[in-house]
């Protein structure tokens, strides 16, 4: 086998590892859902009626795609927490004494994160499917926005992989990951239109990689999707989504690469 | 930043005094090891010139207090760490310049149960079988092999987190065995487990000996050193400060002791006094128990016992010890085995380096 090959079985061996775990410990899934359903009814039914969309539509249709981009920039707090975890039970230790590829515990993870967070992307899109959110666009365009997500969930996990390393403990992983997602989720789009926010954040939220991802699979649902006028980032969302995948995948996979090769404990 | 090869003299051990001893053909060997570990400003000298050899087929315990520099010393042979200074050969392979070929030889089982406790133990096996390049009916084999061996047959499809402490130890041994390594590291396999884990672990560890698997074994235990090892180098403060058989360690401590618990302190004097022609021994006011050297073992014991009696001290306890690791570092160091003094054993581990 070649390098390659074998870096490639490895990683698919860690993976089948990392999805095996998944229904062993339900509870992360049905929390990770539950957290979800939580903001769907908290912003649909609570504060949705108090934000008006400019230029109109339905509220429920703007808020779903927010909630899907924002559940999966918070899935990488469960990566995170799964590499801490790895680390402290001495895991990591076993598999670098192995002599496998240094990469795949690392691409393992990830692309198994992938496929856990395309389960978690069905329930919560039939979810949305009850509280009205529809999909109006072609299935072309539908199939892109799924290909989208899955992309950016796949960027994320790596930024979760090296929280998880950088960290000593799964708490700090815990609360690591939220001081970084929770304000990379709210200061964007996803929850409330750009427009309405003040003018110090407005810039910060229209570049923000999760308005990005958020107005581009709007707009490729077929979904309300408000932004001021003459602004780059809100007209040009597509390109400005996958710009951001490939530049978060190419900052953050090399550093969690690398960050893995130097653990020393 | 990296520190200069260590200026202190580190003690060369001796050459290995064991039986079928084949020369020249060295499974480890470890010259001038040194780590040093930082967190803040502090500076813990883990490893001060460690120099050791094991030969193939043989079984070398290193005994120490926690703290010693024993789990610094697996890990740097196991390639998981770095040292500062000083080289490292496993099998003749530098353990930094042919890492990934060091790890094909190996086996590595620490003090904390290295498996996934959310996969069975058949399914944990199949993994590292895989990820020893085994194909997947390989895999599955040697897998079965392995629970059989283990006694894990019934268990083999629980998950781990299941299991009991002597189980996932056992699980642990067996994930290192997965790749038929020729050198196995076994970091206080038995540390933490109950009297009956231990004697299984023992067991285990004996048949893998004796199939010609050369072994680095770490313990706080005299006795388990006894039991398993060839061989005994003891660590203290990342030094070796002895190597020897078990029996010459035990000859330089004086072999077994007899200890009296008297039961009126104001008796202490006379049991001393009782004692004295066995030797030097201690008091212990506090809990009024003296110790000595009992060179005739058993018969002598009786002898004591009728001494005191002829002296009328009351006695709440007598018996016979075998040395332990604080006799040994009592003779060999004038102090008693200190605890943790770099705290690399335990789940204080000093602050990782983040290095470059």
């Amino acid at each position: 086998m070649s390098a390659f090959a074998e870096a490639v079985s490895d990683g698919r061996v860690v993976a089948w590892r990392n999805l095996k775990r998944i229904p062993r410990i339900p509870e992360l899934a049905i929390f990770a859902i539950l957290q979800s359903i939580m903001f769907v009814v908290l912003f649909a039914f609570v504060f949705g009626g108090a934000i008006p969309l400019p230029g109109g539509g339905s509220y429920k249709e703007y808020l779903m795609p927010g909630i899907y981009i924002q559940t999966l920039a918070f899935a990488s707090i469960t990566t995170a927490i799964g590499m801490a975890d790895d680390m402290n039970k001495g895991l990591i230790d076993r598999f670098r004494s192995l002599p496998m590829a240094r990469s795949a515990v690392l691409s393992g993870r990830t692309s198994a994160d992938v496929v856990y967070n395309a389960g978690i992307l069905v329930v919560l899109m039939l979810s949305g499917l009850v509280v009205g959110w529809r999909v109006h666009g072609t299935v072309a365009d539908f199939a892109l926005a799924i290909l989208l997500m899955l992309m950016f969930t796949f960027a994320m996990a790596w930024i979760g992989v090296l929280l998880g390393l950088l960290v000593k403990t799964v708490e700090n992983a815990q609360q690591l990951g939220f001081l970084v997602i929770f304000p990379l989720t709210f200061i964007s789009s996803a929850f409330v239109p750009v427009a309405t926010l003040p003018s110090v954040l407005k810039p910060i939220a229209e570049w923000n990689p999760v308005s990005a991802l958020v107005s581009a699979t709007r707009d490729l649902f077929g979904n309300p999707n408000p932004y001021p006028s003459g602004s780059w980032p809100g007209e040009h969302a597509l390109p400005l989504s996958v710009a951001w995948i490939i530049g978060l995948l190419a900052v953050f996979a090399p550093l969690a690469v690398r960050r893995y090769r130097s653990i020393e404990r | 930043m990296r520190v200069a090869p260590s200026e202190s003299t580190a003690i060369r051990t001796p050459h290995p005094k064991v039986p079928g001893y084949v020369a020249d053909v060295a499974a480890i060997e470890t010259e001038g090891l040194v780590k040093v570990y930082r967190s803040g400003g502090d500076e813990v000298r883990a490893l001060d010139g460690v120099d050791l050899d094991v030969q193939e087929g043989t079984v070398l315990g290193l005994l120490g207090p926690n703290g010693a520099g024993k789990t610094t010393t697996v890990r740097i042979l196991a390639t998981l760490l770095r040292a500062d200074a000083g080289r490292a050969t496993v099998a003749g392979l530098d353990v930094v310049r042919d890492a990934q070929a060091v790890r094909r030889v190996i086996g590595l089982s620490g003090q904390y149960a290295a498996v996934d406790e959310n996969l069975t133990g058949r399914e944990n096996l199949w993994m590292f079988g895989r990820l020893y390049r085994l194909s997947s009916p390989d895999a599955r084999r040697r897998a079965d092999d392995l629970l059989g061996r283990f006694g894990l047959e019934d268990a083999a499809d629980r998950v781990a987190k299941t299991y009991s402490g002597g189980m996932r130890r056992r699980l642990d041994l067996a994930a290192a065995l997965v790749g038929r390594p020729e050198l196995l590291f076994l970091d206080e396999p038995t540390t933490g487990l109950d009297p009956r884990g231990r004697l299984g672990m023992w067991d285990v560890i004996r048949d893998q000996v004796r199939e010609g698997t050369t072994l680095l074994l770490t313990t706080q235990y005299l006795e388990e050193a006894d039991e398993l090892a060839d061989d005994i180098a003891v660590v203290d403060h990342g030094r070796i400060i002895a190597r020897g058989t078990a029996d010459e360690l035990k000859a330089q401590v004086g072999g077994e002791r007899i200890e009296v618990v008297v039961r009126h302190p104001d008796d202490l004097r006379r049991a001393v006094a009782t004692l004295a022609p066995n030797g030097d021994g201690t008091c212990d006011r506090h809990t009024r128990r003296v110790t000595v050297a009992a060179r005739g073992g058993a018969q002598e014991l009786v002898e004591v016992v009728k001494r005191l009696g002829d002296a009328s001290v009351e006695v709440d306890d007598v018996g016979l010890r075998r040395p332990t690791l604080d006799d040994v570092f009592l003779t060999l160091t004038g102090h008693v085995a200190e605890d943790g003094s770099t705290g690399e054993d335990d789940e204080d581990e000093p602050d990782e380096e983040l290095a470059a």
